[in-house]
Formats: structure tokens, C-alpha cells, sequence
């Protein structure tokens, strides 16, 4: 099983952030990254399926400056065979310009399995996954919570608002993984000695053409809240009050 | 003038409240842009075209009917290709969707099929010259964006619960569209679709969220959050992420940064401490209101009413409030 894993470097997101000088973007100062929460899970992911198959390779790839180097060591040291850095100092806010520069390696070589995360929690977008499928070819599953996979086929679990689908394709396949399929797995310390030894091969990658820009980066109204209005059940007649007459939503 | 696309999300044969946010956004485009027509995608099973209607009523001129026995089941791979094919065809200055679980699958697709790109999960938008412009929150909703769109057709995704239906009436005419490939020749098939019945109120639909966290001790206890959404009778029931990893609630419960991002009117928050990873998914409710026992717990920062005490003395009473004031309203 030919499996690869495409993960992005995010800020650690318990801050309050700062806007940058040019106005179009986050101020990294200070910042702490690490790899994407649903990209770990895709990693997990793609550990589980070739420890099943007991044969095969996963290859991590990341695009972006050199810094991404770090979330692809992690990556090996979870276990991944092997890692991929698309070189590209700055990265865009055009999801597709993304996904081409993605999908040009991608094509370089025939997966069974690509993995994405669900969502990269800080550009917020949920769409790289699905268009590299579109570039590419591929049938597509997003956001999945359960999969099994076996002779050629799979089958997975998709969580909608209030409800789930469970869904039959054939490989290869673009899978994009939600919170809820596994726990990813600790790097161990042998883990990460052997990650220093793996193979991650650097290269310069072009994104253009996009049509998503960023005309200004803000932060939100701080929202003013903070009333206590009582203790215990004695305070319950006047939320309703409150509820009734300023918020008006009883 | 210009045409403006929009896709109507069904699920079972039924609108969704999120198909009328995206033609309501839709119309006001076409009006902002000089008063083009609004064409709606509208797919599935047979019959499904009886909605028209009701779409048309939200401000459709023409409403796209794709009726076919593939489309009992969400079918993306067909869904896309004939919005992209119809995108086309119109020529449309603009494609809207539903920033929802079936929106933010399908669009991407479209957008790749057509070239462009896509912005998701969106606040507000506007006209700026030959761009449109759209608010787009990122980094867990700390940060607000503002992206130029300027590719031909501009697609986006709307937030749900942010552009509430408007009904404009227009003609909504009724245009049978053929699929450009056969919809049964998908090579990913919804087989079949679980949970979701018309009784229960999804989270993103929801005017009223009651969610409950780790101070409600026990996954049984879960029933007094369950007890107060039933009492104000337009409630969805949310859990933070401590209470689905714990197996209490489904994972499609969760709201915050790894789960669903929420925009009720009204977010009651029972036994949640407020942690960032919560907060991050519920912080634009209109009005939030806490009830935890610890007076230091962060959610009463951003709680517009906060009561301070155990949530089993005070759910209880605040449950019989709600029930007693609902029925005196009705």
C-alpha cells in the first residue's frame, strides 16, 4: 500500500494573535507551531493502514519555508517512512494555488491512499483535500470518522450537522479526516532518534495563479461580557427577565 | 447585470434552512451587482423539483431541476459536475453554497473543476470593482480576513445562521437540467444515511444551543441539557470536545476548533469551563450564557449572563422557567 500524507505547519492557536506590519497578515512573533490537530490524525491514519496491510510506504509531504521541516520530522517520527518539503517561502490564501502546487508533485507517482486533515484550523479553508482529488482525478471522501479498507474498496463514515453518511468507494482515494476517527500515536524517543535518519527531500515549489487574496487581516470586536447576574437557582427568574427583555430571544 | 449561481441543499427530500441562506445571499448579490438573475441548483430524487417554489419565494428567477434516483443520497461527484457545468453555461458572475458539511465537499470540487478559487466559511461579503469581497474568519475565529475574489466566477461558502432568509418573491421558472454524466456511475456512493430525522434540530440550523461539558459529571446527566433544549422547543443539544472524547456525546455533537463552528442566537453553556478549543467554535453567538460553579472559569468573560452555582440546583429550576414562560407566550 502506496500511501501519502499532505500536513501543514499551524500556529499553536491558545494566544491572543497580533496583526503583522503589512496588514494582510499574522504577526508570528513569539508564535509557537505545530502540525495541524486533523493532520495528526491523518498520519495516524495512514500509520493504522499500513501497519494492516503489513507492507508499503507512507510519505509526508508540507509545503511551505523551511520551517515546515520540523512538523515533517514529527511526522517521522510517529512513524511515516519518508518526507517531501515543497519549498515555497510564501504559501496563499487561494486554497486552489495550493492544491495545484500539491497535486504536481502528487502526480509524480502512484498512491493507493492520499491523506489530508479535515481542515487546517488556521486558514480555515476545509478545501485543499477535495481539489487536489479534482486535480488529480480521484475519488474524494471528506471528513471522515471511521474507515475500513480492503480489496481495493473502502468504506467510511462521514459526520454531516445532526446526522452521518456512510460511504462506498473504490481506491485510489483522496480521504480528508475528521476529529473522532483515531488518537494519534506519541512519538517514541527510538521514534524520534530514527526519524533524524529518514529521507526528507527538499524542493522548490511555485504557487501562482491564485484568485483568492488577502486584502487586510483584522481581529474581532472584543466581545464584552463578563456579567454575573446571580448564584444558584435564586438568579434563574431574573436571567429570564434578561432573556426576555434586553436579549430578547425567550 | 450578471448571473448569480446558487446551490439548495436538500437532505431527504427536504430544503435545508442553509439552501435559503445561500439564495437569500445569492439575491442580494444579484441586486448589489445590478439586478441579474439568480439561478438555483436544485438536486434530487424524483419529486424533488415541488420546492421550486419555496425557492423561488427566497429570491430564484430560475431554478435548475436535476431530478434522478442517484440523488436520493448526497452524490457529490454528480452534484458537482453539473454545478460546474451550469456555472458555466450561465456564464455566472458568482456561485454561492452552503459553508455546511455537503457545501464545503462539494465546492472545492467545483472550484477545481472551473479554475478558480474558493472561499469558505464566510461572514459577509460586497462588491469591489471587479472583485467581490468576502470576511472570512481563520485562526479559530481570533482573526477576521478580508479576501479578494477575482476570479470568473467568484465562489464562496456562507457561514450558516449568518444570512437569515428573506422572502423576495421572484419568478423561481422551473428549467429541467440534464446531468452531464450518468449520477448512477459515481464512483463514490452514499449508501446510506444515518440519524438526522426531521424531529431534531441540526447544530448549524439551530436559533437556540444548549451544550454541556465535563461539570455535568456523568454522561446521564446530560439529560438536563437535553431536558432544557426540549423546553425552549428550537433547540439543538452541543457538548465541548472533553465530553465526545469521553464517549458521552457523538462526535458530531462537538462544537469548537476541532468541531462545529456555531452562530446561535442564543448559546447556553452548562458545566463548560470555557476552554480556548470550545470557545473557538461558539465565540459569535448573539447572546451566551454560562452556568458553572467555578466563579474564576473563563466562559464568564465572554458571557453576556453568567450565574455561579451547581448546575444540578439550577438547571432543574431554570428548566421549569423556560417550559412556564414558552407556554405562557403560546
Amino acid at each position: 500500500m502506496r500511501i501519502a500524507v499532505c500536513i501543514k505547519r499551524v500556529p499553536v492557536m491558545d494566544v491572543k494573535f497580533r496583526i503583522a506590519a503589512d496588514g494582510k497578515s499574522v504577526d508570528e512573533t513569539g508564535l509557537k507551531f505545530d502540525v495541524n490537530d486533523f493532520d495528526l490524525w491523518a498520519v495516524e491514519a495512514a500509520l493504522q493502514l499500513k501497519e494492516k496491510t503489513g507492507d508499503g510506504e507512507v510519505a509526508v509531504f508540507s509545503l511551505g519555508p523551511d520551517a515546515v521541516q520540523e512538523q515533517i520530522r514529527k511526522a517521522l517520527s510517529m512513524g511515516a517512512d519518508r518526507g517531501v518539503h515543497l519549498k515555497a517561502d510564501r504559501t496563499s490564501a487561494d486554497p486552489l494555488a495550493i492544491a495545484r502546487a500539491l497535486a504536481a508533485e502528487l502526480k509524480a507517482s502512484a498512491w493507493d491512499v492520499i491523506f489530508f486533515g479535515r481542515m487546517a484550523i488556521d486558514s480555515a479553508d476545509q478545501s485543499v483535500g477535495p481539489m487536489v482529488a479534482e486535480l488529480l482525478g480521484l475519488p474524494c471522501v471528506s471528513a471522515i470518522s471511521s474507515l475500513e479498507i480492503a480489496n481495493g474498496r473502502g468504506t467510511a463514515k462521514r459526520e454531516l450537522e445532526g446526522a452521518s453518511e456512510i460511504v462506498d468507494f473504490p481506491l485510489p482515494v483522496v480521504l480528508t479526516v475528521d476529529e473522532g476517527l483515531n488518537k494519534e500515536r506519541l512519538p517514541s524517543l527510538k521514534g524520534i532518534m530514527a526519524a533524524k535518519k529518514k529521507p526528507l527531500e527538499s524542493k522548490p515549489t511555485p504557487i501562482d495563479g491564485a484568485t483568492v487574496n488577502v486584502v487586510k487581516m483584522e481581529l474581532p470586536p472584543e466581545r464584552v461580557g463578563g456579567r454575573i447576574i446571580g448564584e444558584g437557582a435564586a438568579a434563574v427568574p431574573e436571567l429570564i427577565r434578561l432573556l426576555q427583555t434586553e436579549a430578547k430571544v425567550l | 447585470m450578471a448571473n448569480i449561481f446558487a446551490l439548495a441543499e436538500q437532505r431527504g427530500g427536504e430544503l435545508r434552512k442553509v439552501a435559503l441562506e445561500a439564495v437569500t445571499a445569492a439575491r442580494t448579490l444579484a441586486d448589489a451587482t445590478g439586478g441579474g438573475e439568480v439561478h438555483v441548483l436544485l438536486v434530487g430524487a424524483p419529486g424533488i423539483g415541488g420546492k421550486a417554489v419555496t425557492l423561488g419565494a427566497h429570491g430564484a428567477d430560475v431554478v435548475h431541476v436535476c431530478e434522478h434516483a442517484a440523488f436520493v443520497n448526497a452524490n457529490p461527484e454528480a452534484a458537482a459536475a453539473l454545478a460546474a457545468a451550469l456555472l458555466a453555461r450561465l456564464g455566472a458572475r458568482a456561485g454561492v453554497f452552503a459553508a455546511s458539511a455537503e457545501g464545503r465537499d462539494l465546492a472545492p470540487r467545483v472550484a477545481a473543476k472551473l479554475g478558480v478559487g474558493f472561499a469558505s466559511d464566510v461572514t459577509d461579503f460586497s462588491v469591489a470593482g471587479d472583485a467581490i469581497h468576502v470576511r472570512h474568519p481563520t485562526h479559530t475565529g481570533k482573526v477576521i480576513a478580508t479576501l479578494a475574489l477575482t476570479g470568473t466566477p467568484a465562489l464562496f461558502a456562507v457561514r450558516p445562521n449568518v444570512f437569515a432568509p428573506v422572502t423576495n418573491a421572484k419568478a423561481g421558472r422551473v428549467e429541467t437540467i440534464v446531468p452531464p454524466a450518468d449520477p448512477a456511475a459515481s464512483r463514490v456512493v452514499v449508501k446510506e444515511l444515518r440519524g438526522g430525522g426531521k424531529a431534531k434540530l441540526d447544530l448549524s440550523e439551530a436559533p437556540v444551543i444548549v451544550s454541556g461539558g465535563r461539570g455535568l459529571k456523568a454522561a446521564d446527566n446530560f439529560k438536563l441539557v437535553e431536558d432544557l433544549a426540549a423546553a425552549f422547543g428550537n433547540a439543538a443539544v452541543g457538548a465541548t470536545r472533553a465530553v465526545t472524547d469521553d464517549g458521552w456525546r457523538p462526535h458530531s455533537d462537538q462544537i469548537g476548533q476541532t468541531g462545529r463552528v456555531v452562530s446561535p442566537d442564543l448559546y447556553v453553556a452548562v458545566g463548560i469551563s470555557g476552554a480556548i478549543q470550545h470557545l473557538a467554535g461558539m465565540r459569535t453567538a448573539r447572546t451566551i450564557v454560562a452556568i458553572n460553579k467555578d466563579k474564576e472559569a473563563p466562559i464568564f468573560k465572554l458571557a453576556d449572563y453568567g450565574i455561579v452555582g451547581d448546575v444540578f440546583e439550577i438547571m432543574p429550576a431554570l428548566i421549569e422557567a423556560v417550559r412556564a414562560a414558552r407556554a405562557q407566550k403560546h
